[in-house]
């Protein structure tokens, strides 16, 4: 966990997260992560061999959530109104930039 | 004249109680609609100075005061937040009403629909004034990284009002609203509450609906609301309480009447000190009105014992794990396809991706969703994101351990009163650190209620932190009225 960040890192978690730096954003992104790894490395102090993740909280809770819902059809959100909200439709589906070239 | 300048400004103004607001609009003495307008007209002569509203909804809080006026000139039964003017943090969204999440990229999305917890706020009678600002997606401790400026604390405006529902406690601290909604995940409610001198309230993990929030990490978001007063931040809750069927994760369990349970008496609870949270870096001066809280509580019949929960210091790292990688998912969905912004010049799919999100989001939100991404990705999975769940245990069970001696344990809100507006921006880590007390709470999923206690000697606010165990902010509640009655 002491693992240090560089450039290179950076750029590949840039883009799997779909973002494009500018160098300059790369450049306090690489100091900023560092120093937060560095911090968190805190966390080898702790034995943790055979304690299970906790990756949420409801199984410490006596009560059980409210369970699935009804599987019955109910009306959803107007199609009109909520591609009202996007940047470009046909009225129809959303539209994006050209996928493939052909 | 002294050579120095006056800077600073306050605007604090304490709301009147709901229940009295309400009793008179019943009576016809006041009008909801008069109620709404008053405060419109205050929001207009102050927001321009502590930014605490990002839009107002006009036209639907007038309309429904009209309604409810309508029926207390009939004489009719009136729901329980009757003509009660409340804001809305902008994460949540609300239907036809700009919802930005403080973000770029959201600029302009009008929701078609409402959060659950907002509409029955509305449905309880409340008269909703518009949308609070905040840090872009709840990501902050100051408010100092909304996309559309920070919010000043009313109490002082040189300071930050705390984050990430910083409008959202400064509203009511400034009577821009009776009381207002927020969020938090690791703090995003106790901490603003603390440094605005207001009551905040931490609810189960569960016990709101959280359809129609805008999500940052879903296994620690939560809803819950703010007031002036701790009787009405339950009132409150009890409203906006309860399983939805559009949230699978909301709880079944029972809501009970939290106003109810905060007017019992707190003779022969057990109050747990946990000594790690008066550790080193706890102000001296916040410190002190903490331990005259803890007397105030021992004087009103309370057992106070020492409580252990040794493993605290690592809940920050834990935490910045746990709901960065949380954020990196959810967040994905901001894609410049369905909603708010794409970028113009971007003329393959892949290019739209990066442009959108890199022209739209600001540097916190990218240092978290970059955190995230790394912490989850080949390699580092087991170290980081793995690592961090099995210390989530660790701290979850410490605080049942803990319960299983003490009805409540009470600790400070946050370490130190509000901070100078830039002190922290350039410094991540030292910005995190003001959740240091919060944190661990959200891990476990626990509840909790901070309420003000006492002041430093500038007079800048302390807020107590009350946690109770799963689903037992009735406790939290009645603690935190024993503290709120000490003060006056």
């Amino acid at each position: 966990m002491t693992a240090k960040v560089t450039v290179e890192d950076v750029e590949r978690v840039a883009e799997l997260a779909h973002l494009e730096l500018t160098p300059n954003e790369t450049g306090s992104m690489l100091h900023d992560l560092n120093a937060i790894l560095d911090y968190v490395a805190e966390l080898n102090e702790l034995d943790t061999a055979g304690i299970a993740p906790l990756a949420q909280v409801t199984e410490l809770m006596d009560v059980s959530g409210g369970g699935l819902r009804r599987d019955a059809v109910v009306p959803s959100l107007d199609r009109a109104k909520v591609l009202a909200e996007a940047p470009e439709t046909n009225g129809v589906f959303f539209k994006v930039p050209k996928v493939i070239e052909r | 004249m002294s050579s120095e300048t006056k800077t600073t400004e306050s605007y604090v103004e304490k709301p009147k109680a709901l229940t009295q607001l309400r009793a008179e609009i019943s009576a016809g003495t006041i009008q909801a609609t008069d109620l709404a307008a008053s405060y419109y007209d205050r929001i207009a002569q102050i927001n321009p100075r502590l930014n605490v509203y990002l839009s107002l909804t006009k036209e639907r809080a007038l309309a429904k005061a009209e309604r409810i006026d309508a029926l207390a000139a009939k004489g009719d039964p009136l729901p329980p937040l009757a003509g009660i003017p409340v804001g809305i943090k902008d994460v949540l969204v609300m239907q036809g009403a700009p919802s930005t999440a403080g973000s770029k990229i959201l600029k302009g999305y009008r929701p078609p629909y409402d959060a659950t917890a907002v509409a029955k706020l509305e449905a309880a009678g409340a008269v909703l004034l518009g949308k609070l600002n905040c840090d872009e997606f709840a990501m902050g401790s100051s408010n100092e990284n909304s996309a559309y400026g920070p919010v000043r604390n009313p109490v002082d405006t040189e300071r930050v009002p705390g984050g990430s529902s910083g409008g959202s406690a400064a509203a009511v601290a400034a009577n821009l609203a009776v009381a207002t909604l927020g969020t938090d995940t690791g703090g995003s409610i106790r901490q603003p509450a603390s440094f605005c001198g207001v009551v905040g309230v931490l609810p189960t993990w569960s016990r709101v609906s959280r359809y129609g929030l805008i999500a940052f990490a879903s296994s620690l978001d939560r809803i819950g609301p703010f007031a002036a007063n701790v009787r009405d931040a339950a009132t409150l809750l009890g409203v906006i309480a309860g399983y939805d069927p559009k949230d699978a994760t909301s709880s079944a369990a029972p809501v009970p009447d939290y106003a109810a349970e905060s007017d019992k008496p707190v003779e022969g609870l057990r109050i747990g000190v946990p000594a790690e949270y008066f550790a080193e870096g706890l102000d001296p001066e916040v410190r002190a009105a903490i331990e005259s809280g803890i007397a105030a509580l021992e004087a009103a019949g309370c057992a106070i014992k020492p409580v252990s929960l040794p493993s605290t210091r690592y809940a920050i790292p834990t935490y910045y794990l746990v709901a960065t990688a949380e954020a990196s998912a959810n967040l994905a969905r901001f894609d410049g396809v369905r909603y708010g912004y794409r970028s113009p010049e971007s003329d393959t799919l892949s290019a739209m991706y990066s442009h959108s999100r890199d022209e739209g989001f600001g540097p916190e939100v990218k240092r978290r969703i970059l955190l995230g991404t790394y912490a989850l990705s080949a390699g580092y999975y087991e170290a980081y994101y793995g690592k961090a769940q099995q210390v989530r245990r660790i701290l979850a069970e410490e605080f049942l351990h803990a319960f299983a001696e003490v009805d409540a344990i009470v600790t400070p809100t946050a370490p130190t009163p509000a901070f100078k507006l830039g002190e922290k921006t350039g410094d991540p880590l030292a910005m995190y650190l003001a959740d240091i007390y919060t944190v661990t709470a959200s891990l476990a999923g626990i509840c909790g209620v901070t309420v003000p206690c006492g002041t430093t000697a500038s007079g800048l606010p302390v807020g107590m932190q009350v946690l109770a165990r799963h689903l037992n902010e009735g406790t939290a509640f009645r603690v935190a009225r024993a503290v709120e009655a000490a003060q006056s």
